[in-house]
């Protein structure tokens, strides 16, 4: 009995870790953040237009890294997105058995492969591709990252799409049938609709992929922040950023080091609330089937 | 007397498996023919035939031709799509759309392309009042098909199929699911509807049959054993098998 | 043309659009593959695998970074797997419906999706320096078993939910305890899909970069570790570094490199495949 106990005891402990990590997490970023904001107005990180806290001019705005992040994965995600629902209703709908059976595990490659690869990718084989007819080019910039990152992205959007659709019941789609409605209608009009939820939430998983993606970006967009809608031009990312730092000297303790962290922070709060929302709506999605 | 539907020499297979031999059979217009029989005796997928369900799964294979009024549907040039608007169905559990009451009935004509919103109010409406749904719905369709009692549902799905004005309707086990008083309801409906439509029903419920149907078939491991007027055959059956299943000594 | 005849060449064309992005994906990814292939094979011999790393292209190689990779894959695999099945079977098998169970679910699936550079912070402060591991091995195994826990700790679960009831049912029935069911019975069934997981979590380890740049990880070790404190680079922090050069000799070697890498994911994929489908075969109770 009493074995039983502390072998129970043991499993919740090791449970416990992952609440210990993410509490480990909010510590780190606060205790950081907080002593980086004695320095650093709030005010200005929020609106300064500049981000230079490497140079002797220092600017501590953030807007730059941010708009770098969301142009890359705006990128990212018109290439994964409609590639992504694409595929998940062509397999679920339209695909033989055998042709599913041998292209789901050959898409799961796509996210299997380091994201180091794509970054070489990236910055060696589509950004020359590209400048070949796009003149004005930059050799960075966050056109190819976002590119390739989307070809990254799109087995997250398609497996969790695919997996939705088929979790609506079959009945469904044969009453559509039995009226007349092609596949395509039947796909649109009522399997899409059905399992609108469960698509949703691969549609914010691919946001909040993107965003947090980092060696692709801090290979092939560059390490210039900068506040532009500009696909071409280097630009930098809150990920590339705490690369960049971490592969300098900088000293613990100093200013530019609890930079990274008030960056960290900027970026866990993105994921994290695109996170609790489809946590939240997979959750209802369940219910909503049982 | 008309016949509106033929199986001629019908074999179906799937792979090795031969699940209908050589059936041949005529339907009247506006008439209800009950197929019955034991389980996997191959009713369901002979009603499957007629409207082409049975095109989905990969190992199936056909021999044979069925005529919907003297044209087989298996010929190359048939419009599956097409066919189905001619042929409706009702399936054994109710299978309302997760979308309004109103937009179930009309997803039928919706995809023909129909948006003029005031054709659509009036064929819905008639529809729902063929199925005898309309009193009890009209004022929530607006509302989602889900929240309706199962009874309800499946004459929803039954006006569904009408809405698009069909001639045949096919329906498997209609009332399988449903309590005795949704059924006695449904049954109802199948009564009255065979005044327009012809119609075909699958169903496990000997009774129900025979108060429904003006012809029934019994089906056997893939053969029809007997094919005739329903007061017929519970009368008076020419084979043992089919006496010894209505009298429900098997099945 | 009538509608319906419309109707179907819509629903063909769609078919033909399905096919080309189920495809397209694929071959731009052989293409790259084939690209690299193209630029790196060459370079790959027996001194580019057993070298140390140089300033000069020609001479570099790759030992101290695979050697740095196989540490860390071997600790953090001591680390996170008993950690990440044991959290699977406390999920599974006791905390059900408990309030701390689903405290515990929120939180992994928040986890699974925190950016990896973040968990490269974490380590920095606390592995590197609180716990004071310096830029060791140690640390980085740290980090990224925190990092493919989620991983492990999901598959666990899928795997033991996959055991039906009936076999626990049956142990119970002869008198044995919760933890004799487990350990005797639900565990040995449900290796195949543990295994799967933990394969998939060590080849997602091998690919990490962003957190052990963060955590200090260096790019220039002119020695292999003989010690889980010592410092250490791994394959894809070379690549990154060769990336980084100008010069077209580095980019061959990244290419080079890269190889070995992907070598080594898809082997670790594939094994985790075919142990998947072995092991789902056999539960088709």
């Amino acid at each position: 009995m009493n074995k039983e106990k502390i072998i129970e005891g043991l499993l919740k402990l090791s449970a416990s870790i992952t609440i210990l990590t993410t509490i480990g997490i909010l510590y780190v970023l606060l205790s950081e953040s907080i002593s980086f904001f004695k320095e650093v107005s709030i005010l200005e990180f929020l609106t300064d237009k500049e981000w230079t806290p490497l140079f002797v001019n220092k600017h501590f705005g953030i807007l730059p890294l941010v708009m770098g992040t969301l142009l890359t994965t705006f990128i990212a995600v018109s290439v994964a997105i409609p590639i992504g629902i694409t595929i998940a209703i062509y397999l679920s709908e339209y695909a033989p058995n055998k042709f599913r059976k041998i292209v789901k595990p050959l898409l799961e490659i796509l996210a299997a492969v380091p994201t180091i690869v794509y970054g070489f990718f990236a910055l060696v084989v589509v950004t020359p591709f590209l400048q070949s007819f796009i003149p004005g080019m930059s050799g960075f910039n966050s056109l190819s990252a976002g590119i390739v990152m989307g070809i990254m992205i799109i087995p997250y959007v398609s497996s969790l799409s695919e997996d939705a659709l088929r979790a609506v019941p079959k009945a469904l789609r044969n009453a559509s049938f039995g009226m007349g409605a092609t596949r395509l209608q039947t796909a649109f009009k009522v399997m899409v609709p059905a399992a609108s939820s469960g698509i949703i939430v691969s549609i914010i998983l691919a946001f909040s992929r993107a965003i947090g993606e980092t060696m692709i970006v801090a290979i092939a967009a560059g390490q210039q922040p900068r506040l532009t809608l500009n696909p071409l031009v280097p630009i930098e990312t809150i990920t590339a950023y705490i690369v960049q730092v971490s592969l300098g000297d900088v000293a613990h303790g100093s200013l530019e080091y609890k930079t990274i962290f008030a960056a960290g922070i900027t970026l866990f709060l993105f994921t994290f609330i695109l996170n609790n929302i489809s946590y939240y709506i997979r959750k209802k999605f369940k219910e909503q089937y049982e | 007397m008309k016949n509106k539907l033929e199986a001629k020499n019908v074999s179906v297979f799937y792979d090795d498996f031969q699940a209908l031999n050589n059936i041949n059979m005529s339907f009247e217009e506006n008439a209800v023919t009950a197929l019955i029989g034991p389980s996997g005796c191959g009713k369901s997928t002979y009603l499957r035939l007629f409207n082409r369900m049975n095109d989905y799964i990969e190992s199936f294979r056909l021999e044979g031709e069925i005529l919907i009024d003297k044209k087989n549907i298996y010929n190359k040039n048939i419009i599956v799509e097409d066919l189905r608007k001619n042929i409706g169905m009702v399936f054994q559990k109710p299978n309302p759309f997760p979308k309004s009451i109103f937009e179930n009935v009309a997803y039928g004509l919706r995809i023909q392309g129909i948006k003029n919103k005031a054709i659509l109010r009036i064929k819905v409406r008639k529809a729902l009042q063929q199925a005898a749904l309309w009193d009890e719905v009209k004022n929530d369709l607006d509302k989602s098909a889900l929240t309706l009692s199962g009874g309800q549902q499946q004459r929803l799905c039954i006006a569904r199929t009408l809405a698009v004005e069909p001639s045949i309707v096919l329906m498997d086990e209609p009332t399988s699911a449903l309590d005795p008083i949704a059924t006695a309801k449904v049954e109802k409906l199948i009564y009255e509807l065979k005044k327009e439509y012809t119609i075909i029903i699958v169903t496990h419920n000997m009774q129900q049959a025979k108060r429904i149907s003006d012809y029934t078939a019994f089906f056997y491991m893939g053969d029809l054993i007997e094919y005739n007027k329903t007061e017929h055959i519970f009368t008076n059956p020419t084979h043992d098998r089919t006496q010894n299943y209505i009298t429900g000594r098997f099945g | 043309m009538n509608n319906s005849k419309v109707n179907r060449i819509k629903d063909k064309a769609f078919n033909y659009f399905g096919i080309f992005c189920t495809l397209i994906g694929l071959v731009i990814l052989a293409f790259f593959i084939g690209n690299i292939f193209y630029d790196g094979i060459t370079r790959i011999d027996w001194d580019f695998l057993t070298a140390l790393p140089s300033r000069k292209a020609e001479k570099a190689g790759i030992l101290t970074a695979w050697v740095g990779s196989i540490w860390i894959v071997v600790f953090t695999f001591l680390i996170v797997v008993p950690l990440g099945i044991a959290a699977g079977i406390y999920l599974e098998e006791y905390g059900k419906k408990s309030k701390l169970s689903e405290l515990l679910e929120v939180n992994i699936s928040n986890l699974a999706g925190v950016p990896s550079v973040i968990y490269g912070l974490l380590g920095l402060e606390i592995f590197v320096r609180v716990l004071g591991m310096g830029n060791s091995i140690l640390a980085g195994s740290f980090t990224l078993a925190l990092l493919v826990l989620p991983i492990v700790i999901v598959s666990s679960r899928e795997a033991l939910k996959a055991v039906p009831k009936s076999i626990r049912l049956a142990s119970f029935a002869l008198g044995s305890s919760k933890w004799q069911t487990i350990w005797h019975q639900v565990l040995p069934a449900s290796f195949g899909g543990i295994l799967t997981g933990v394969i998939l979590a060590i080849s997602r380890a091998v690919g990490e970069t962003a957190p052990l740049i963060v955590i200090g990880a260096l790019a220039y070790v002119p020695f292999t570790p003989s010690s889980p404190m010592d410092e250490f680079t791994v394959l894809p922090i070379q690549i990154f570094n060769w990336i980084s050069r100008p010069q077209h000799e580095f980019t061959v070697n990244a290419a080079a490199a890269i190889i070995v890498l992907l070598i080594i994911t898809f082997t670790m994929n594939g094994i985790a495949v075919y142990f998947r489908n072995k092991w789902q075969k056999k539960i088709n109770w």
